[in-house]
């Protein structure tokens, strides 16, 4: 006896939509030996995980303030991905996106609130994505690989923006701590309910809206579907590959930028060390999750929002380290991956029959 | 039944998910015959090539080999008990000799540490059929046609008693395929048995002692020498017993549509792929380009359609140079492209049919409405080609990867035509077609070239050349070694010019 793939034609649509649930549950599952290990209850642990998370306006209001960065460094990542174009650097577009905008609300003076957000909006737009562009212009111009110049750029980002807060843009009155000075009132977006919940959701929303019609409805969505699905035939058609190529890097770094926006100018009002604790990173999950599309972001943003909200109650109430929730997001990309392979191939039992 | 037969093939069945590929085909394979399989795509024939190679396993029905049942569960068994197959895409390493390739294909590390011996047996093997081989040449600076031989070879050595050759001519001038034919028939004469896939009919003519037509996934007949002709077989395979002649009105041709002077493209290598090519094209003229691959047609084709730069030259379309426009304003001057390899660059694979009819008109002003694309109009325009082209598409959104080859090309033929082009570059348009969907494609050019269009047909089937072009140029090491008309010239004169033994 032995076990052999073999190749499936087409999937169910239920199938396909139930894949990611399922991986989900079966990662919860093997996680929670994991929980077992650390002599936590699992049953226990997710049920709180669950009510720390949803089960209070404070926990929902914290657990969309996680969500929105997540969409907007998604969203980006997604939309490189719909190319064939690896774009690992989401989480130094992040950290450019908070630096530029954090410039403007420094800097620039303006007093007028709708003014002084459109220009720390513009601002982190255009540097997270010139960030992004550096990669693409290596690419498009000279076939650089892209996975290693953004995830490399991350490094520059992060240490360039540590820089500035150790250095020249440290809050004088901020006892040497490794942050900026707060930003003004005008630099702020609205929040509400009493809680850390900010307009920023609304704009991750808006923006998954924008990026649903383009990727879906226009001719450039078009485009970068067939680059995407096929570059050579891309070419063949007349496409300016290499141009599409910068383009859809440089929207990817503006994406994530805009979360560095919405991090600054929503929930810390300045910029600090660690102004992203891996945003970029998961967002890479959250994209695969979301099979690339942006509705499908939306969704699974949340339900990464709920477990990294519920993840810190476990480390509150159960002191376990913030790895379980690494461990715990790596448990599900792994499942994911090993659902697409069972998506494509069935498993089949064959009697040895080897010889002739 | 036979016990002299060495294969059996009886009552084979194979299903994929949703699709019958073979359904109760049976044939025998005698000891010292050549036996073809003649057969449309789609047809099952390399299902049953997979099949007696190990790598599928049939649903039902048997294998005997010398008389007793044989299971294959991978193509080692299938070697193992003497049956070896050409692949049309060889199997090489390209940097390593050709001694080491054929050192690959034996069994065991043992053969590397007796060198000696073997290159001994390989020589033996290359003297006895004369073949002109140097075993120490790398394998990357033969020509296709010798490493054809070296996969021959592999089996050859290996002591293979039944040799499967998958469409082994199409890469051959007539001249090599004739050489080969004699090798075929010496191994036969010593008693080796020959599967043989072709679907040129002259070819299956000549050699082959019996002929199975494969339809449809089941066996329909077969035929010993003497009993079959080439209408036969042609009504056999595609069901019809009149095959399409077409009649060309004679006329002047004096618009000129395209001109090409002096022309050279280089290739990555630094050589040139176009060597001071020049060629007239005139309007509603179809010139058919002949040529072993690899002598320049394809850098030929993708210059024109503005995919490769030309490195000195001119390109004239009725008059306007053209000549280092890109894809896209080429094909605003009019000039379509039926690419050669139709999978790879031919077609988006996981957009939908509806997406990739579009591909080279989706900025028209037919299909957008501002920056949108309009649905509506794609589907509509979807619907009419899948309806005019008689397109098996399959279910509305099927990505284009499960259509069939021949419906691919429809697709592509389709999408090309759409503009009303006023020039086709059309590169092995019908290359591993089968002959209905083949025949579709010619009268495609051909009522195209009614209408005014010109047609660049580039094509390695001298029957679809001589059929179907007003003037025939052969080239060779990119250049233009002669220019014959169909009318009046034989193949073995384009044979010559092919292999570039003279030139006119």
């Amino acid at each position: 006896m032995k076990l052999i793939t073999v190749k499936r034609e087409l999937s169910s649509p239920l199938l396909r939509f139930a894949a990611p649930f399922i991986s989900v549950l079966v990662a919860l599952f093997v996680a929670g030996f994991l929980l077992l290990a650390a002599g936590v209850n699992p049953a226990q642990a997710y049920l709180e995980m669950l009510q720390e998370s949803l089960g209070s306006t404070y926990g929902l209001s914290e657990t969309l303030v996680k969500t929105t960065p997540l969409i907007f460094a998604s969203l980006g990542v997604s939309l490189a991905f719909r190319m064939q174009i690896w774009n690992i650097g989401a989480e130094g577009q992040i950290y450019m996106g908070a630096c530029g905008a954090t410039g403007v609300a420094l800097f620039s003076g303006i007093e007028n609130h709708a003014v002084m957000i459109t220009a720390m909006f513009l601002a982190a737009f255009l540097l997270g994505g010139l960030w992004a562009g550096v990669a693409g212009v290596l690419r498009a111009r000279w076939q650089v690989n892209e996975v290693i110049v953004t995830l490399l750029m991350n490094y520059i980002a992060i240490l360039g923006v540590d820089y500035l807060i150790y250095g020249p843009w440290k809050d004088p009155k901020g006892f040497n701590f490794p942050l900026t000075a707060q930003f003004s009132d005008a630099a702020r977006l609205t929040e509400f309910f009493d809680t850390r919940f900010h307009s920023g959701f609304f704009l991750a929303l808006f923006c998954a809206l924008i990026m649903y019609l383009f990727m879906e409805r226009t001719v450039w969505g078009y485009e970068i579907k067939v680059i995407g699905s096929n570059p050579k035939a891309a070419r063949y058609a007349g496409m300016r590959t290499g141009l599409a190529i910068f383009a859809v890097l440089f929207l990817s770094g503006a994406m994530a930028g805009i979360a560095g926006f919405g991090e600054v100018a929503g929930l810390q009002h300045r910029l600090q060390h660690g102004i992203s604790p891996g945003y970029g990173y998961t967002a890479i999950i959250i994209a695969w999750l979301a099979k690339r599309s942006a509705i499908g972001v939306v969704i699974v943003s949340f339900l990464m929002g709920v477990l990294l909200v519920g993840g810190d109650s476990l480390q509150l109430s159960w002191q376990l380290p913030v790895a379980f929730v690494y461990a715990f997001q790596g448990l599900i990309l792994f499942f994911l991956l090993a659902s697409d392979c069972f998506m494509h191939n069935r498993l089949k039992l064959v009697r040895g029959e080897r010889h002739v | 039944m036979h016990m002299t037969d060495l294969l059996q093939i009886q009552n084979i069945r194979k299903t994929f998910p949703g699709v019958v590929a073979l359904d109760d085909v049976s044939l025998s394979i005698a000891p010292g015959e050549i036996h073809t399989l003649l057969g449309e795509n789609g047809a099952g024939k390399s299902t049953l090539m997979n099949v007696l190679t190990g790598l599928y396993r049939p649903d039902r029905g048997e294998l005997l080999f010398d008389g007793s049942p044989v299971h294959f569960s991978s193509p080692r068994d299938s070697l193992n008990i003497g049956i070896g197959m050409v692949h049309q895409h060889f199997m090489l390493v390209p940097a390593h000799t050709v001694f080491e390739n054929i050192l690959l294909a034996l069994d065991g590390v043992a053969n590397f540490f007796s060198r000696r011996k073997y290159k001994v047996k390989i020589q033996q093997v290359l003297d006895q059929f004369e073949l002109d081989l140097d075993l120490d040449t790398p394998v990357w600076k033969l020509s296709i046609g010798a490493q054809q031989w070296i996969e021959l070879i592999k089996l050859l050595v290996r002591d293979c008693r039944l040799l499967i050759l998958d469409e082994p001519t199409a890469v051959l001038t007539p001249q090599e395929s004739a050489r080969l034919f004699q090798v075929l028939t010496r191994l036969r004469d010593q008693g080796k048995s020959v599967l043989f896939i072709s679907h040129k009919m002259r070819e299956v003519m000549e050699i082959s002692d019996r002929v199975t037509v494969l339809k449809k996934g089941c066996s329909l007949v077969t035929l010993p020498r003497g009993e079959y002709d080439e209408n036969r077989l042609a009504s056999l395979m595609i069901g019809e017993d009149q095959i399409p002649m077409w009649i060309k009105p004679a006329c002047k041709y004096e618009e000129l549509a395209l001109e090409i002077k002096n022309l050279s493209v280089r290739n990555d290598r630094g050589l040139a792929d176009l060597d001071k090519f020049s060629m007239k094209l005139y309007r509603g003229q179809i010139l058919g380009v002949a040529g072993v691959a690899g002598n320049g047609q394809k850098a030929l084709a993708e210059v024109l359609t503005g995919l490769k730069e030309a490195s000195s030259g001119r390109i004239l379309a009725k008059g306007k140079d053209i000549t280092n426009s890109t894809a896209k304003s080429s094909y605003i001057a009019g000039i379509a492209h039926i690419p050669e390899d139709r999978k790879s660059i031919g077609i988006a694979p996981d957009m939908t049919v509806d997406d990739n009819l579009i591909m080279k008109n989706f900025n028209s002003r037919a299909f957008r409405r501002w920056i949108f694309q309009d649905r509506a109009a794609i589907r509509k325009n979807a619907t009419a080609k899948i309806d005019q082209f008689a397109i098996k598409a399959g279910p509305d959104g099927n990505p284009i990867r499960y259509l069939s080859g021949g419906n691919i090309q429809k697709v592509i033929i389709a999408r090309e035509l759409s503009e009303k082009p006023s020039v086709l570059v059309a590169l092995y348009p019908t290359r591993g077609l089968d002959i209905g969907s083949a025949e579709y494609v010619h009268k495609v050019v051909i009522d195209g070239a009614n209408q005014g269009m010109s047609t660049i047909l580039i094509s390695e089937d001298l029957d679809e050349l001589l059929k179907l072009s007003d003037e025939i140029v052969v080239m060779f090491r990119g250049r233009l070694v002669g220019c014959v008309n169909p009318q009046t010239t034989t193949r073995e004169e384009i044979g010559l010019l092919m292999s570039g033994e003279v030139q006119r």
